[in-house]
């Protein structure tokens, strides 16, 4: 998928006289990237790197999603088994399942996300070791499947037995953590847009992840990304895969119902 | 090195420059970096050399240093006669290198 390019409107009021100055006034129309208000990282980000997200060519998160592919058709563990031996074509079995993640699994009686699935997957059906988590397998097959979403609206699933998951995500955003004494909320709503030192600080939208960033010169999970936040403020951070942060991760989830999953987004 | 990456137009005119991308999967380690674990420097190990010849003729070629990001990608303009083959070549500090072969077509 191109991504449709923004329009750019640029008002500018030039007074006539002595002097020229010109103020721009900026009005964007962000097209899929915005709704209700919310608004995708992809529009905080620099022109040039929304230029790297919207080349498919020059995303360097394409490679994971290569790599995803390969392994997909690959025989994995004691059985002898295949992702595609059982799930068919992903661009069709696995079309959406990127948009709801994650969901209620009733065998755990709590949240499961994609990384998880996959290694429940490897571990219960296939005879093979999971993945380590933020290995480079793990990393490919997730960014491979939920790309098989991109373009479609996040949708999870925050009632029935997903609400007191939803509800403890929500509180993880909104509590307070670290010796910075910061909350989610505080960068991510109250200050969005405003430059934090010399980045500007997003919505912390998730439905770009896995995102290739290029600080990270490559793919990285979300769990990851909320590990950093978490130190940056000083805070203890809890482990990839966590209760705590695949409950944060449906909530975050919620926060970017309606956005396109970008995977592979490309963040600085 | 992994497989690379090529892209070139499907149709090029005679005498007319046309853009080629590449872009090759390496993590371009700059060498400055230190392991945590042991104290000891990463060893630097980057692509320094990447080679285009279109029928043997050198069109493009780059040489490149550490502060060139992982996952190098390459954009340049190219002019043809005549149809003929393209060919790639990338070298890393191993002496390791991947090559890669794209069609021009002129009409």
């Amino acid at each position: 998928m191109r991504a449709p390019q923004p329009v750019r409107r640029v008002l500018v009021a030039a007074a006539a006289g002595v002097a020229c100055f010109a103020s721009a006034a900026e009005d964007i129309d962000w097209g899929p990237y915005e709704v209700d208000g919310r608004r995708s990282g992809y529009t905080y980000a620099a022109a040039e790197t929304r230029a790297i997200q919207d080349d498919d060519f020059e995303n360097g998160g394409l490679l994971w999603v290569e790599k995803g592919a390969e392994l997909w058709e690959t025989a994995h563990g004691a059985d002898g088994a295949s992702c595609q031996g059982c799930h068919g074509d992903a661009a069709e079995s696995m079309r959406g399942v990127g948009a709801r993640y994650p969901v209620y699994a009733a065998e755990r009686e709590k949240l499961i996300n994609l990384e998880q699935r996959i290694n429940q997957c490897r571990t219960e059906r296939m005879g093979a070791e999971a993945w380590r988590w933020e290995s480079e397998p793990l990393l490919a097959m997730t960014t491979y499947l939920r790309h098989q979403s991109r373009g479609m609206a996040v949708s999870p699933v925050i009632d029935g037995p997903a609400a007191p998951f939803f509800e403890q995500g929500k509180a993880f955003y909104t509590k307070r953590r670290g010796q910075l004494d910061l909350a989610c909320i505080h960068c991510h709503e109250m200050n969005s847009g405003n430059m934090l030192r010399a980045q500007r600080l997003s919505q912390g939208m998730s439905n770009g992840f896995p995102t290739y960033r290029l600080k990270w010169q490559g793919v990285g999970s979300l769990h990851r990304r909320i590990r950093g936040c978490n130190e940056d403020v000083r805070a203890e951070t809890y482990a990839p895969g966590s209760d705590e942060y695949v409950n944060v991760e449906l909530y975050l989830a919620w926060r970017a119902r309606g956005l396109p999953v970008e995977t592979p987004a490309v963040r600085n | 090195m992994d497989k690379p990456r090529v892209k070139v137009p499907k149709k090029v005119k005679a005498g007319e420059p046309f853009e080629v991308k590449v872009l090759i999967s390496h993590k371009m380690e700059s060498g400055q970096r230190v392991d945590e674990a042991t104290g000891n420097k990463i060893p630097r190990m980057i692509i320094n050399r990447f080679e285009a010849r279109l029928d043997g003729e050198m069109v493009f070629s780059a040489t490149l240093y550490p502060a060139v990001s992982a996952n190098p990608y390459l954009a340049f303009y190219v002019v043809a006669e005549q149809s003929g083959e393209l060919e790639f070549k990338w070298l890393d500090d191993s002496g390791d290198s991947a090559t890669a072969k794209a069609k021009v077509a002129v009409s």
